[in-house]
């Protein structure tokens, strides 16, 4: 491939001196992987970088601590199970990640400032958009990403509790139905926190302050919903309850899963949504995912461009 | 002790720009919740209570205190430009101590007097809820401020592991352990609002003697162990 430079002799210094060298820079002209491949490098390393692998160990602390707490309850619920021949599990597969949507919340809110807020901070942004990356390609990989994670961690001790369901030889088809359902809603619930988390850490350059921005949002609006529908339930306005249940990430979740997915309600006085406002609580989760990312997208059409 | 450039160097960093309107959105929506709550059930002290303790006290104000707590000291060590402030000649026991007054100053205004007013349009100070949960609020914006103003010297990761005090040791355990309860700031909080309010509307599962103690020595303890934190500062680099 290399090309012989024609050896100048050296002439007799006459005329004009400058001269442009050729001192031997050459095109790339392997293959060009393209931007799938680096959407795809994107999203890897990303969700990576969501348990702090690839990272100091510092930062693998508090991802892998999180997860352990997930998983760790299934355990031992799987273990009473087993040890005491219980009929059924002692919580229901759709209801666990609302019993540990502290512990979501958390996660979300610590690794979504992490994907995104890093990279505006130390404008790196512009960076990745001088690859072949659109201004899509790159908010799907960090959504995709972090929804992955997410996922992850929700359903991991949904699979604890369904092997241990199995082992303790429950019923097959049962539990099969209950996993299902469980992980069909730990599904929507990773796609919601993830766009909730990342619209709100993608606005922050500080990572601190999109931590307590993100943590404010999940768990203030949860803290005003359950308030106010346990005053509604007192009231005996049981009416209002589930409308009330349509201002908080977690009880959007909670509610399209007592209305489809068969779960029984944490409302206050386990008054979930009828069929017709369960239909309204799925628009509106998906209509906020939706959101999420046409946000993401307009917030990053002009990002440290 | 006090610093007077300090403290609007701290002023400016906690409030400057729209970082006040964030910090004011709380509020805002606690005051909100409680006109609908107002308009919904008629004036009830137990709703009160409860709208009081279990949003603002529990939430609220923890919140509140994390972000100003650590806001007050922890971007700067983050992005490094604490190194200007501590290479001039004010001491650093005076830089904590002037950073902790305005962390707590911050928590009170944005979560205290909104409690108080919160408290007013609920029951207007019926058995003197208000107020009690009021004095809770200021009570707690000093222990939380110290505790977090500390964690942000020690940790860069301050505020996840402020959140986690607050909301999983305090809220979770708490509700499930009660040795925990012993262990937590809103319940010492709430022993000083129970002597206020005197009724049964407000309780606490510590006494006042052991809350106030402990609310003492905490906040002194974490106000020394901080300054004592900022002179061997090391800084390092980005992860």
């Amino acid at each position: 491939m290399a090309v012989e430079q024609p050896v100048r002799t050296p002439v007799a210094p006459s005329g004009d001196q400058t001269r442009i060298h050729n001192i031997g820079y050459r095109t790339y002209d392997g293959p060009r992987l393209g931007r799938t491949y680096a959407t795809r490098s994107l999203y890897s390393q990303s969700l990576r970088g969501a348990y702090g692998l690839g990272r100091s160990v510092k930062s693998k602390v508090l991802p892998m601590l999180l997860f352990v707490v997930m998983c760790v309850p299934a355990a031992i619920m799987v273990a009473v199970a087993v040890a005491t021949k219980a009929k059924d599990l002692p919580v229901d597969y759709t209801r666990y990640a609302i019993l540990m949507q502290a512990v979501i919340s958390l996660y979300v809110a610590s690794q979504a400032p992490q994907s995104v807020s890093r990279d505006l901070r130390f404008k790196t942004v512009p960076l990745y958009f001088s690859r072949p990356i659109e201004t899509a390609d790159y908010v799907r990989a960090k959504y995709a990403a972090l929804a992955s994670a997410l996922f992850v961690l929700t359903a991991a001790p949904l699979l604890v509790l369904y092997i241990g369901a199995l082992l303790a030889k429950l019923d097959f088809a049962d539990q099969t139905k209950g996993f299902a359902q469980g992980l069909v809603s730990v599904t929507l619930l990773s796609l919601l926190f993830a766009g909730i988390g990342l619209v709100i850490a993608s606005v922050t350059p500080r990572r601190g302050f999109g931590i307590a921005a993100v943590i404010a949002v999940m768990t203030i609006s949860y803290g005003a919903v359950s308030t106010l529908q346990a005053i509604a339930e007192a009231q005996n306005s049981t009416g209002a309850i589930p409308w009330i249940g349509l201002f908080s990430p977690v009880t959007l979740i909670d509610g399209v899963q007592s209305a489809f997915l068969g779960a029984t309600s944490a409302f206050p006085g386990a008054v979930g949504p009828t069929n017709g406002e369960g239909v309204v609580y799925v628009l509106v989760v998906l209509g906020l995912i939706a959101a999420s990312y046409g946000l993401l997208l307009r917030r990053y059409r002009k990002v440290g461009l | 002790m006090y610093d007077p450039t300090v403290a609007r160097l701290t002023y400016r960093a906690l409030l400057g720009r729209r970082r006040a309107l964030i910090l004011g959105a709380l509020p805002l929506l606690l005051i909100a919740i409680s006109v609908v709550v107002r308009g919904l059930a008629g004036a009830d002290d137990q709703t009160a209570s409860d709208l009081l303790g279990g949003l603002a006290l529990a939430t609220m104000v923890p919140i509140i205190g994390v972000i100003a707590g650590t806001g007050a000291i922890g971007p700067e060590i983050d992005d490094g430009s604490v190194v200007y402030l501590l290479a001039k000649p004010v001491k650093r026991p005076t830089i904590i101590f002037t950073k902790l007054i305005v962390a707590i100053a911050v928590t009170m205004v944005f979560s205290a007097l909104p409690t108080l007013i919160a408290g007013f349009i609920l029951n207007g100070n019926g058995q003197q809820i208000a107020v009690a949960y009021t004095v809770a609020a200021l009570v707690a914006s000093i222990a939380y401020a110290a505790m977090f103003l500390l964690l942000g010297t020690v940790s860069r990761h301050a505020v996840v592991f402020g959140l986690v005090y607050a909301l999983v040791w305090e809220a979770l355990f708490g509700s499930l352990v009660s040795g925990a309860r012993t262990l937590s700031v809103q319940q010492w909080s709430l022993a000083v609002a129970h002597k206020v309010a005197g009724g049964d509307l407000v309780t606490s599962d510590v006494g006042l003697p052991t809350a106030t103690v402990l609310l003492v020595v905490v906040t002194v303890l974490a106000t020394w162990y901080a300054g004592q934190k900022l002179r061997t500062l090391t800084l390092a680099g980005e992860e």
